[in-house]
């Protein structure tokens, strides 16, 4: 007990003071698992919405293909992507493996099941509302999904957030792709099992404390926008 | 645009789904101007509307149009992008390509021409239900399309909104529009229509020239339908 209470000191101490070593890790966590986010929006949202609104041979295989999908093990993807990356890899030539680009190369695989599914999920419910509507108008399937990606984009949020959310928190992938090399690819997750295997609690801690604060202020932020949107747009 | 003139036949139409039959043997020639589908609920008025109109396929029968016309459908229930009223109304004329210039002028005058300027920068899904109803006509209207089918425009419709709603449909007409609509308004079927077809539990019973059907309906469910709606 006395351990814990010493170590949520010193985590608040490493905080207030800013503590470098510390601002280094929390900064490369957020560019890592925004631009997994970001690419994994970019793709799985367009491909949800041809899930939803297409008539293609394979849709409904491929609709239970995503949905499965977004239960991947991290690790199973870490080594995936490690040896596409690896040197005898195809991708081995660009030698990515240990750097930041691997590691959200790793968690947009990761997430982009999970963005596309629920895509799917959201768009789908907008299509059964739009269906005849956008048809009458005379929109092909292709131009509805465009438009349903741009009319539902506050409720896409969600699965953009659910992608956020599994990439920062997941450990395995980063782990294997980036190696935990300190001050190249150390990351939060990376650095509280490092460090808690080592022993150093209050590193540890005050990175788990942060992690759950960025997690909470994403969502946070997440949410008055989309209340925002609703007043306004309906 | 008189009796006659048949801009659509419909053959044996037929539409069964799931094991019920909605739409029973349907042979029409439309070729009023202006024509109303008068008919209890469950009748299948808005299914032969949507079959009319291609958002459905027929399961019997086939339909037929004399001459290529342009059509647009304004729902029962209007569906409103997540945008403003006017960006709803330059939609339609967007996805056929008008360039932006044209496109914001045209939806401008529709807009005008629904009595709704005012609220062009609005959400549209903001507004009441009869704004959007008339955003909607508005959006319909915008791509002058030849033939316009109605879905009850004034279902759920207060008085005022209901005859500004008529007006607007009168306008369309005039403007060179063929209307086929729907309504449980008799006064409105009245007032409006030059045709009525009148059906029941999928089937046509009755199409005659509107003061003949409220006057001297031939079908009985037809007189029945008449007494029971009359107040
Ligand atoms: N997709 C469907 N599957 C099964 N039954 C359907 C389907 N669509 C409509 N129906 C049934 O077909 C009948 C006709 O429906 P429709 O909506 O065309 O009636 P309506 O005349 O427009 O009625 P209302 O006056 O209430 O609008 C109803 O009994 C309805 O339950
Ligand atoms: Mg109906």
């Amino acid at each position: 007990m006395g351990e814990i209470a010493t170590s949520l000191v010193l985590a608040g101490e490493l905080v207030a003071t800013g503590d470098e070593r510390l601002a280094a890790i929390v900064m490369l966590s957020l560019q890592v698992s925004f631009s997994a986010t970001l690419i994994a929006c970019l793709i799985g949202m367009p491909l949800g919405a041809l899930l939803a609104v297409g008539r293609f041979p394979g849709r409904r295989a491929l609709i239970v293909l995503f949905n499965g999908l977004m239960g991947l093990p991290p690790v199973v993807v870490g080594l995936l992507v490690y040896l596409l990356l690896s040197r005898a890899g195809p991708l081995g030539p660009f030698g990515l493996l240990f750097t930041p680009a691997a590691m959200i190369i790793a968690q947009t695989v990761l997430i982009v099941p999970i963005v596309a599914a629920l895509a799917r999920q959201t768009i789908e419910d907008e299509w059964r509302e739009y269906r005849e509507q956008l048809r009458s108008l005379g929109a092909s399937r292709l131009r509805s999904a465009m438009t349903l990606l741009w009319d539902g984009r506050f409720s896409l949020t969600t699965s953009g957030l659910a992608g956020f959310g599994r990439a920062i928190a997941e450990v395995g992938a980063v782990m294997i792709v980036g190696g935990n090399i300190d001050g190249v690819t150390r990351v939060m997750t990376t650095t509280i099992a490092l460090e808690t295997s080592k022993g150093d609690l209050p590193l540890a801690l005050a990175l788990g404390l942060i992690l759950i604060a960025v997690v909470l202020a994403v969502n946070t932020a997440a949410f008055v926008l989309r209340q925002w949107a609703e007043k306004r747009w309906g | 645009m008189g009796l006659g003139m048949t801009w659509l036949v419909l053959d044996r139409l037929g539409l069964t789904e799931s094991g019920v039959c909605i739409i029973n043997d349907v042979t029409l020639k439309v070729g009023a101007g202006r024509t109303a589908i008068l008919g209890p609920n469950g009748a299948g008025k808005s299914t032969l509307l949507r079959l009319m109109h291609g958002l459905l396929r027929p399961s019997d029968g086939c339909q037929h149009w004399p001459q290529a016309f342009t059509q647009g459908m304004v729902f029962q229930r209007p569906v409103m992008l997540r945008t403003t009223a006017l960006a709803n109304v330059e939609y339609g004329l967007k996805l056929r390509g008008v360039n932006p210039h044209d496109r914001r002028q045209r939806a401008v005058e529709a807009l005008v021409r629904v009595g709704l300027p005012a609220i062009a920068d609005r959400p549209a899904r903001r507004l009441s239900g009869g704004e959007q109803q008339r955003v909607a006509l508005a959006r319909a209207w915008a791509l002058e399309p030849q033939v316009l089918f109605l879905d009850e425009p004034t279902a759920s419709l207060d008085p005022a909104s209901s005859r500004e709603v008529e007006r607007i449909i009168r306008e369309i007409a005039a403007s060179g529009t063929r209307i086929v609509m729907t309504t449980h308004n008799l006064g409105q079927a009245r007032r409006i229509a030059e045709e009525v077809i009148f059906i029941d539990s999928g089937r046509v019973l009755e199409q005659s020239p509107v003061e003949e059907f409220f006057t001297r309906p031939r079908h009985a469910a037809a007189q029945r339908f008449l007494e029971e709606e009359t107040p």
